[in-house]
């Protein structure tokens, strides 16, 4: 059991957290022919554009309502309407994810009557989904803002009714916002070997893998779920919910379709993978195919091969607490020290970590930390190298924003391979900073100057 | 090299091996045996002489593939992690062209690395071809003007051991004794003190673990003239017979040195270690009592006094863990019983304790340490120490690097106390990270994992 310690401070030095509506953007970037719309400032977008832009290195499809100070002040209703009737215009969506910002939460936006203002305007753009999420950014972090905005789908695009057919073989995935692109891909994989057949909501494996299309450049969404499949999660035989995150959501599909779901806190570690073979093996009826047996092996042969390395290393792990919860899991499964660990937001889960205590708090708390306690390592996002540097650690990146390393999206954490590359890397980080015992030079010892000097050697 | 010198070297005195009827090492059995030739264990002994070069004569087989693997570590040059092989091709054999090559490779590394000495390894192709690398080195020498030491120890002259021992009676016989060295500077000295000259030979200061001790033996005002040949220099190594004193550092190999300085310049030496706080502390009590100075002892007391009350306070919560664990050690030799001593300090019960190298001494210090009923191990085959570990239901097994891999795949838990490693366990200090290595070996979480049966796994069905 781990102690909450919620921040006092008055300023956050170094901010670990993003923003509710850029995560609710980044799952509307997971539903295909989808346009995210951030309703508030001008800057709330282009930062948060430039953000996955940096993070993804693909175009990110975002839109603004652009709110100005004479709207802010007399309302701004209008300029919602106006920007989803400009999106349907220009850009044809399926989809359009309407977010909430702090501004237009404060102001006391009143999002339904605007929805309602539109759809009795635009009659002709009935086809497109407008899909509302209240996301004010005073209130939890990336994280939570995806999990509203996959609630949000859950209500908009799933009928309430559960559904007489069941289509055998068909699985829902929920994935939380921990996931990357390479882990969503590996997952569908895992789950095909299986015979099954998964949607994924939000499925950013479509959609952000990073992938060259014919056309060359797409405004909207580059793929993702299909509306059509989303409406279909409710003829599946299970539900798989991927990060404690969902929770809520997982609950809200349950309630609408009555399909048995199956929870998992992470798929990092032994445990965890083999949590959810198991299911699988049981949904499916199939025995667990060899090749991922042999993948299990291979996972444990790693395990052992670096337990030394990881035996009692001391990490400090920064991020939202999906992937904090399940970074701190493995590490202390693998026999590292977890000496610092650090949500950007609180989340319920997280009491139940193997760790004396989880700071909610910001990337000072974790430099500071990782200090007190030593640390040879950390694991946060790219804000953490001149942290690292400063201390003198090694820095596995992680999380949200990646912009300083190339493969961020692609990278697979998940699996019985994506743990096993995980301890690797690990183990290599480690090693290469591993403290050897300082040289000590006897008052005694007369030496002789070496010149040091090594030249060029003849090319004989 | 000669039958007759192998077999010399074979038959050390002073080793209690050769007190038997049956006397010198045992020999290999071919598709049954582990461990490095003569030549692995000749450059293995000098290379942590850092200011030298150290060219292997030889194909692309000896050096290639075993060069810069050693944890040594240096505290000035480094010139002897430079991988240097005269990397012989077909038609230097067949052409008989190795000498030329040879003498062209040591101005090479003269020239371009300029070290304070070069020494050169013979291997097997060149031994059995002839090549006169003595005559080389004597060319080599005066053409360049750096002492070339030619080290006669290809493969088939024997094992690891021999290559050890002939190491140390070439470096007796062609560097040790060919300078003076200079006096202590006044400065250095602490006032009050008089200070004492000592070797301490077979210390290799693997990852660095003698700075653990160094700083102990500048307090009690011992000077190491050199330790042969962990972070030393050519230079000391050439001082080594004014010393008053020698230690001989867990090993038989390098005994030959120490009993030939006592022989030529009466100095008088015992064997020790600085695995466990015993042994440290008793390292240095032998010193004072063979250099017979009553300060010394006095001092000595005192400074040991301190750092074990230092090094228990560190270690508590270690032996709180590891009290009662059992351990199998694997390691031959004289650290056989020295390690099992470090492992006994901690409060840890030996279950049994490899035998492969050691000598009759050696265990009888075993069952010293470990009573009459201590089970000792000479066989080397790793599927029978797995066995073994099983049947003494050990919780893990210290041992060479060699056992890593039989023991972890077996998902048992394995501590390497190998000359490879780069982790320092030598002295008071070295005791806590031994302690806190076995502690997370023993109690990595990883075990239970990889040792779970699932039902669904067909492999366990």
């Amino acid at each position: 059991m781990a102690e909450i310690v919620l921040p006092t401070k008055a300023l956050a030095v170094n901010p670990l957290k993003a923003s509710q509506p850029i995560g609710a953007s980044l799952a509307f970037l997971g539903l295909a022919q989808a346009m995210p719309l951030e309703h508030g400032a001008r800057g709330c977008t282009s930062f948060n554009k430039l953000f996955f832009m940096r993070h993804f290195r693909d175009p990110i499809a975002l839109q603004t309502t652009a709110m100005d100070q004479m709207t802010t002040v007399l309302g701004a209703d209008s300029r919602v309407v106006e920007a989803l009737a400009t999106i349907c215009d220009k850009n044809q969506p399926a989809v359009i994810g309407l977010i909430s910002t702090g501004l237009s939460e404060i102001q006391g936006a009143d999002i339904p009557r605007t929805v309602a203002a539109f759809r009795a305007s635009c009659p002709h753009h009935d086809g497109v989904a407008v899909i509302p999420v209240s996301a004010a950014d005073t209130l939890g972090c990336l994280e939570t803002g995806f999990a509203a905005a996959v609630e949000a789908m859950i209500i908009a695009l799933i009928p309430s009714a559960p559904s007489a057919v069941r289509r055998p073989g068909q699985v829902n995935v929920l994935a939380s916002a921990m996931l990357t692109p390479g882990d969503i891909e590996a997952i569908k994989s895992w789950i095909g070997a299986f015979g099954l057949t998964p949607i994924v909501l939000p499925d950013l494996a479509d959609s952000l893998d990073g992938h060259l299309i014919e056309a060359g450049f797409s405004t909207l969404t580059y793929g993702g779920t299909p509306r059509s499949a989303v409406a279909a999660m409710t003829e599946s035989v299970a539900t798989l919910v991927i990060g404690p995150s969902l929770d809520y959501a997982a609950d809200l599909l349950q309630a609408r379709t009555g399909i048995t779901d199956h929870r998992f806190p992470g798929l990092l570690g032994l445990d965890d993978c083999d949590a959810f073979t198991q299911a699988l093996a049981g949904i499916s009826d199939c025995p667990v195919p060899s090749a991922l047996e042999r993948k299990r092996a291979q996972l444990q042969d790693a395990m052992v091969d670096c337990q030394f390395q990881l035996g009692g290393a001391r990490v400090a792990v920064a991020a939202d607490a999906d992937l904090l919860a399940t970074f701190t899991r493995f590490l202390v499964a693998m026999g590292a020290e977890v000496v610092a660990a650090v949500a950007s937001a609180q989340a319920g889960h997280l009491a139940h970590l193997p760790t004396d205590s989880v700071v909610i708090g910001d990337l000072e708390d974790l430099e500071w930390l990782a200090r007190e306690h030593a640390a040879e390592l950390l694991i946060t996002n790219s804000h953490g190298a001149e942290i690292a540097r400063r201390l003198g650690t090694a820095l596995l990146r992680a999380g949200f924003p990646v912009y300083d390393a190339y493969g961020a999206h692609a990278r697979t954490w998940v699996g019985y391979g994506g743990s096993r590359q995980l301890l690797f890397d690990l183990a290599n980080l480690l090693a290469g900073h591993y403290q050897e015992i300082r040289p000590y030079r006897s008052r005694y010892r007369q030496e002789t100057p070496h010149d040091g000097k090594i030249r060029r050697p003849n090319p004989c | 090299m000669k039958p007759e010198d192998i077999l010399a070297l074979m038959t050390e005195s002073a080793c209690a091996h050769n007190a038997k009827t049956k006397s010198g090492c045992a020999r290999p059995q071919p598709g049954a045996t582990q461990g490095g030739c003569c030549f692995d264990g000749a450059r293995n002994a000098l290379l942590p002489i850092a200011d030298a070069a150290h060219v292997v004569h030889g194909p692309i087989g000896c050096a290639g593939s075993s060069w810069d693997n050693r944890g040594t570590r240096s505290s000035g040059p480094d010139t002897y992690r430079i991988g240097m092989t005269t990397d012989l091709s077909e038609m230097d054999v067949i052409m008989g062209r190795g000498e030329r090559r040879l003498l062209r490779a040591i101005g090479q590394a003269v020239d371009s690395y300029r070290p304070a000495a070069v020494f050169v390894y013979n291997t097997c192709v060149p031994a059995l071809q002839g090549d006169d690398i003595e005559a080389v080195a004597k060319d080599a020498a005066v053409r360049y003007g750096v002492p070339v030491v030619p080290v006669d120890c290809a493969g088939f002259y024997g094992n690891k051991n021999l290559g050890n021992r002939l190491a140390g009676d070439i470096v007796y016989r062609h560097v040790i004794g060919s300078r003076e060295p200079e006096p202590v500077s006044a400065a250095a000295m602490p006032p009050g003190i008089t200070g004492h000259d000592v070797n301490l030979i077979g210390e290799w200061n693997v990852g660095g673990e003698f700075w653990n001790v160094a700083p102990l033996f500048d307090e009690l005002g011992l000077r190491i003239l050199c330790t042969f040949s962990g972070d030393s220099r050519f230079r000391e190594v050439q001082t080594m017979h004014r010393a008053e004193a020698n230690m001989v550092v867990c090993s038989k190999a390098m005994l030959h040195v120490a009993r030939k300085l006592n022989e030529d310049y009466g100095t008088p030496f015992f064997e020790g270690s600085f695995y466990g706080i015993k042994d440290t502390s008793q390292a240095f009590r032998d010193f004072a009592h063979r250099l017979n100075d009553a300060d010394l002892s006095r001092r000595t007391e005192a400074m040991i006094a301190r750092e074990e009350a230092q090094v228990e306070t560190a270690l508590a919560p270690l032996r709180r863990r590891l009290a009662g664990k059992r351990v199998l050690i694997f390691t031959g030799g004289y650290k056989s019983w020295s390690v099992v001593s470090a492992a006994q300090d901690l409060g840890m019960v030996v279950v049994a304790t490899g035998t492969e190298k050691s000598t009759e001494e050696d265990k009888a210090r075993i069952t010293a340490l470990m009573g009459p009923d201590a089970l000792m191990i000479s066989d080397n085959d790793q599927t029978a120490l797995i066995e073994a570990f099983h049947n003494l239901k050990a919780d893990i097994l210290v041992a060479g690097d060699r056992y890593i891999y039989p023991t972890l795949k077996s998902r048992l838990p394995f501590l390497d106390i190998d000359h490879v490693r780069c982790i320092g366990y030598a002295g008071y200090d070295g005791m806590i990270e031994l302690a806190r290595n076995l502690d997370r070996a023993v109690h990595s979480p990883v075990w239970e994992q990889v040792r779970r049966r699932l039902d669904w796994l067909r492999a366990a069905a």
